[in-house]
This record gives structure tokens, C-alpha cells and sequence, in this order.
């Protein structure tokens, strides 16, 4: 009897804790909201990775904002970055009949099955952010989301450009695999090819602060001389600045250091000139979106891969821009 | 009792030695702005959390339970530091709130053992899984930056030494005490030996299990502001992520048993810095990020694979029986 009793009260905490986690991260996470009908509105289903990060919640909000602007009524949910969640939400769209599916996938492979069920129920996909590993490019409309290879290349064209004779790199790379951390690793490799610079030493941050600063501080030590810090996220770079700092030096000055992201932390220290140079991956991909899938819905051709407007900044940007920047 | 330890103090020796190969200058220090600076107190300093967590968790393991919610219940303390800091508030009243806080999740876990009697893997489980959740509730899924003097002290401060690690090793030695000199440390194994005929002989197992559960949570709670601290910053998602399988394998490699009773101190002591020093060593010596894991992997079982005590008694020694030196 006890146990059933604990078993019932652990079963209702898990399902609060899991209701107030995605109630969290936006008002418009109702599940059971009522069936999508045709009143001339698009309807959108939207599969939401998790809340992992500063950059992932300001997509999240950049959706729910831009759909409220836009007119479209969105169902959203949040997957807590397990791929069964998106799957079953995905399916859940499919049975109310929304008008277009939006995701972000948590991983690359296994959604055919589910995808190939939207495209029978005729529902268009489209996909934000992350790709998806399929031979069938039919499977959804279109792609939309960032080119980490252009933004690996930016952080090297800037640096080939302002090297004044640094010539020693190290690189403080993303989570071993992501597909941001191989990509942006490549562009950077590509546009330092050829000149003076080199990467004397690579090695994983996990894109954590606390992760950037441990790498950072056993670099300090081990590696001789270092010129510039290339990390492909700005919480790494973040916590390269304090392993800096504590051994001494000035970041931004004696060690120039480039990162990716442009999240507000990221800005304030450019500001601050303790980073150099920030490219940006923008985040704020609700505007886009929402375009697209009146596209889509209306039954006009749309190009497969879109890519994000985003720029890069310098001190001098990042100090007019930081008072507009939201996340 | 002196062989159990002799492996893992083998194992940190060999790994030192490697990076002094590899890096002539590993072993040198010197002072930079008033404190000690250098590999091995980079090592110290990054290894204080999990050797605090370590501690907690070599208690809950001599009592035959295993605290899986370590790593959730640190990232809940530096959410709610910061957070509080973050709108205004007093780092030490912070803090204390973080503890207050923390100890109250070590009840929930202790009550769930030893009152309800459900297997500690499953009881801590629910906390490991939902403690997150309320870590992101609370920084609203935002990485909560603060820039408060008195906190960054906790885990990038010095004293000549790190803070963080005068704390862990000031923990350390008052558990030494407690359990050590007095009968509390053969009340926890007797325990852990067996519950029930501890309970028939009068002790007071239900209180003992209890208490260390509660501990376990406020060395965890300890270490996520150490952890928050060093970046200045609460990261809900990753602040103490898997650092309780750290901190239970600094447990076992420093030679206490899962299966509870007899613990060592001084080999969870051993065991974290030898974790610490592994990580340090990837980094330093330039270990490619795809084969850290593997790297990592060979040394462990090396260091487990030497402990076993199979091997043990090839070599012919006899364990010692009781009194172990904290």
C-alpha cells in the first residue's frame, strides 16, 4: 500500500515538474488546446528541442513573438532534448491536422517514419535550425537555420585580416560531434589555410563556461606561446577570459579572442574589449520562419535551404548593439 | 590496509609522471598577484567539487545506498545563488538560502530511504531526473551571469591556496573527526553491513541513513557554489553535469565497496585526484578530443582492473580488518 502511495506521489511530482518545465519556457505550451479547423488561419505545430540554453530560449521566444505578430496559431511543445518527445509531439500534430509542422531536430537520424506519416496527412515540415540525415529530401519543404561552415570562416577571414603578427591559435571546440563544433571548426581551418597561423591546440570546452575555463587554464601551461583563442561559442570563450585573467594576462590584448554566438554575456565582454571579435548565429529565426510557412501553406515554391541572416561584430558594434540585445 | 591504497596512489604517480614528460614544467609554481600558480593547483582547485561530492557520497555508499541526485542538487544551489544575487540580494544570505534549500532536498532523499524503504538508485533517481527541471525553473533556462567580489571567492578565490579546496579538504578532515573519533564512522558501516541486525543491536539505523543523505546534499549543494562561482555564473543544464558518476567512481577507486560498510576517506581523497589529474592530463599533454573518452576509459580500467581483488591476492597480501586511517 505504502509503495503504491509513493510510487502515485512520485508519478504526480514528475508530471508537475514536467508541466511547470515547459509552462516555463513559453505560455502558448498547451497540449490540449483545441483541434485545428479551417478559419482561413494557419495553424502551426512546433517541436521545440528543450530550454538548454540562453540561445535556445531566444528562439523559442522569437517563434511564440513572431507567430503572435503574424497571426499564426501555434501549438508548441518542448521535447527536454529526448527525440521520443519531438516524435510524439510531431505525431500529436499530425492527428489534430495542423496546417504546417515546424521542428528542430535533437539529433540528425531516425525520422523517416515519423516524417513520412506528416508527408501522407499531407502536412508540410519544415525544418529550423538542425538538419535532419535523410536520403528522402522530399520528406519536408525546406531548411532553415545558420551555416556554421560560413561562420567558422568569417571568425578566420577577420583574424587572417587583423592578425598583426599573432601567429599561434588555440581553439576551444564545441560538444565532440555536434554538428556546429565540426562545421565551424572546418571554416576556420579553411580561411587560416595558407597564412602564418596555425591551431597549436584544439580541444573540446563542451560550448560550457566551466568547461572553456579548464581547457583554458591547462592551455596556459602547456602551450608556450598563444596569440589568439578561437571559441566556436561564446560561454567557452567566456571562461577562457577568467583562466586569462588569472594567469596575468589581458584578454583582448595580450591574447585576442574570437568566439560565436553573440549572446548578450558574449556582447557585454566585446564591449568590454576582452573579446575582439564575435560572429554572430542568430537565434531570432521566428520572423523567417513564419514567412516560409505562409509560403508553404499557400502552396508556393520555396528555395530548400534557407540560411539565417546573421552578421558579426567588432568593440566599436558591439557597444552600439548591446543595448537592443534580448537574450 | 596500506595495499588498498597502494594502487591508487600508483595511478597518480604514474599520471604525474607522464605529465612531467610530456611537460617539463607541469610540477613548476610560482606566485602570480599573491597566490600559488601552476598545473597542480589548477588540478587542486578543479577537482575540490567532485572530491566535496565525493565525501558525501562515501557515507551514502558505506550505508549499502548511492546518491544518484548529486550532480542536479549542485546545479540547483548555484541557480538559486545566483538567481537571488543576480536580483539584488546578499551573496552570504544567498548562499545560506542555496543551503537551507539543498538540505531540504537531502531530507526528501533520506525520507524516500529510509522511511518509505524504496532502493536508494530509484529514490535518488527521481530527484536526478526532476532536479534539473527545477534548476531551469528557477534561472528561467537562462545562464544567469553575476558579478559579485564576496561569491567569486568560493570558487576562483585564493588563500595562497585555492578557497575551494582549503573547503573541501576542511570537510575532509572534520568528517575524519567525526566518523574517525568517535563510534559514528562503525555505526555507518555496521549499517551498510546490515541494516536490520544493526537496528536489533540498538542502532539507530533509519537517523544514521537519514543523516547522511542530508549530508551528501549540503556537500553537493557546496560544491555548486563552487562550480557557479569559478565562472561566475549559475548554467542550469550543465553545472555539475555526470558529476555524480565522478564522484562515485573517486569512491570506488579509492577502494570502498558498493556494497557499503567499511569506507576510506583517504582513498575517495585519492580517487578524485586522480579524476581531476586524468582530465588535466587530456588537456595538457594535447589528447585529441575524439579519443579523450577512450584515453579516460583505459586508465580507469587499468586502475579497477589492479584493484580487484583477484589481484590482491595473487600478490599474496592479507587484508587488514578494521581501523581504517581517515
Amino acid at each position: 500500500m505504502l509503495k503504491k502511495i509513493t510510487t502515485a506521489a512520485a508519478a504526480v511530482l514528475l508530471a508537475a515538474l514536467t508541466a511547470c518545465g515547459s509552462g516555463g519556457s513559453g505560455d502558448a505550451g498547451s497540449s490540449g488546446a483545441p483541434k485545428a479547423n479551417d478559419d482561413g488561419k494557419i495553424t502551426m505545430g512546433f517541436a521545440q528541442v528543450g530550454a538548454e540554453s540562453g540561445w535556445r530560449t531566444a528562439n523559442t521566444k522569437s517563434i511564440q513573438e513572431e507567430a503572435a505578430a503574424a497571426g499564426v496559431d501555434l501549438k508548441f511543445s518542448d521535447a527536454q532534448q529526448k527525440q521520443e518527445n519531438q516524435i510524439k509531439a510531431i505525431r500529436s500534430y499530425i492527428q489534430q491536422k495542423v496546417d504546417v509542422i515546424a521542428f528542430s531536430p535533437v539529433v540528425e537520424t531516425g525520422w523517416d517514419a515519423v516524417l513520412l506519416e506528416a508527408k501522407r496527412a499531407n502536412i508540410p515540415v519544415i525544418l529550423t535550425d538542425r538538419a535532419v540525415d535523410s536520403d528522402d529530401t522530399s520528406l519536408y519543404k525546406t531548411f532553415l537555420g545558420s551555416d556554421f561552415v560560413e561562420e567558422g570562416k568569417k571568425a578566420g577571414e577577420w583574424l587572417k585580416a587583423n592578425a598583426g603578427g599573432a601567429k599561434n591559435v588555440v581553439e576551444l571546440q564545441g560538444t565532440t560531434g555536434a554538428a556546429p563544433a565540426i562545421d565551424r571548426k572546418k571554416g576556420f581551418e579553411d580561411a587560416i589555410a595558407g597564412t602564418d597561423l596555425k591551431i597549436v591546440a584544439t580541444q573540446t570546452g563542451d560550448f560550457t563556461r566551466s568547461g572553456g575555463k579548464q581547457v583554458m587554464e591547462a592551455f596556459l601551461k602547456s602551450v608556450p606561446q598563444i596569440d589568439v583563442v578561437y571559441a566556436h561559442n561564446d560561454d567557452m570563450g567566456l571562461g577562457a577570459i577568467e583562466a586569462i585573467k588569472a594567469a596575468g594576462k589581458v584578454p583582448g590584448k595580450d591574447i585576442k579572442i574570437i568566439t560565436v554566438d553573440a549572446v548578450k554575456d558574449g556582447m557585454t565582454a566585446l564591449a568590454a574589449g576582452e573579446i575582439n571579435f564575435i560572429v554572430e548565429c542568430n537565434p531570432l529565426l521566428g520572423k523567417q520562419l513564419m514567412e516560409l510557412a505562409k509560403k508553404v501553406v499557400a502552396g508556393e515554391e520555396v528555395p530548400p535551404r534557407v540560411v539565417t541572416e546573421e552578421g558579426t561584430f567588432t568593440t566599436e558594434q558591439a557597444k552600439t548593439e548591446l543595448p537592443n540585445r534580448k537574450y | 590496509m596500506k595495499n588498498r591504497l597502494l594502487w591508487p596512489v600508483l595511478a597518480l604517480v604514474a599520471l604525474l609522471i607522464l605529465n612531467v614528460v610530456v611537460t617539463p614544467t607541469f610540477f613548476s609554481l610560482r606566485l602570480q598577484d599573491g597566490h600559488l600558480y601552476g598545473s597542480l593547483i589548477d588540478i587542486l582547485r578543479n577537482g575540490a567539487p567532485t572530491l566535496l561530492i565525493a565525501l558525501g557520497m562515501t557515507l551514502v555508499i558505506a550505508t549499502r545506498g548511492i546518491d544518484l541526485s548529486v550532480g542536479a542538487v549542485a546545479a540547483i544551489a548555484g541557480a538559486v545563488t545566483c538567481t537571488h544575487i543576480a536580483a539584488g540580494g546578499n551573496p552570504w544570505v544567498a548562499m545560506g538560502l542555496a543551503l537551507a534549500l539543498c538540505a531540504v532536498l537531502g531530507l526528501w532523499n533520506g525520507f524516500l530511504v529510509s522511511v518509505l524503504g524504496i532502493q536508494p538508485i530509484i529514490a535518488t533517481l527521481v530527484l536526478m531526473t526532476a532536479g534539473r527541471g527545477i534548476a531551469m525553473l528557477i534561472t528561467e533556462g537562462q545562464i544567469v551571469t553575476v558579478d559579485s567580489p564576496v561569491y567569486r571567492q568560493v570558487g576562483a578565490g585564493f588563500l595562497v591556496l585555492p578557497i575551494a579546496i582549503l573547503i573541501s579538504l576542511a570537510v575532509l578532515g572534520l568528517v575524519a573527526l567525526v566518523t574517525r573519533r568517535t563510534a559514528l564512522g562503525l555505526l555507518i558501516e555496521s549499517v551498510g553491513v546490515n541494516p536490520s541486525a544493526s537496528r536489533l543491536a540498538g542502532v539507530r539505523a533509519r537517523t544514521i541513513i537519514w543523516t547522511v543523505y542530508v549530508f551528501a546534499a549540503l556537500c553537493a549543494a557546496v560544491a555548486g557554489l563552487m562550480i557557479s562561482s569559478n565562472v561566475s555564473a549559475a548554467d542550469a543544464n550543465n553545472a555539475g553535469l555526470w558529476i555524480e558518476m565522478d564522484a562515485i567512481l573517486a569512491v570506488v577507486i579509492g577502494g570502498t565497496s558498493l556494497a557499503g560498510g567499511r569506507y576510506s576517506l583517504t582513498g575517495t581523497l585519492l580517487g578524485a585526484l586522480i579524476i581531476q589529474t586524468l582530465t588535466t592530463t587530456v588537456y595538457t599533454i594535447g589528447i585529441k578530443p575524439e579519443i579523450t573518452l577512450v584515453f579516460k576509459a583505459v586508465v580507469v580500467i587499468a586502475v579497477c582492473l589492479m584493484q580487484a581483488p583477484v589481484r590482491v591476492r595473487v600478490g599474496g597480501r592479507v587484508r587488514g580488518k578494521q581501523g581504517v586511517p581517515a
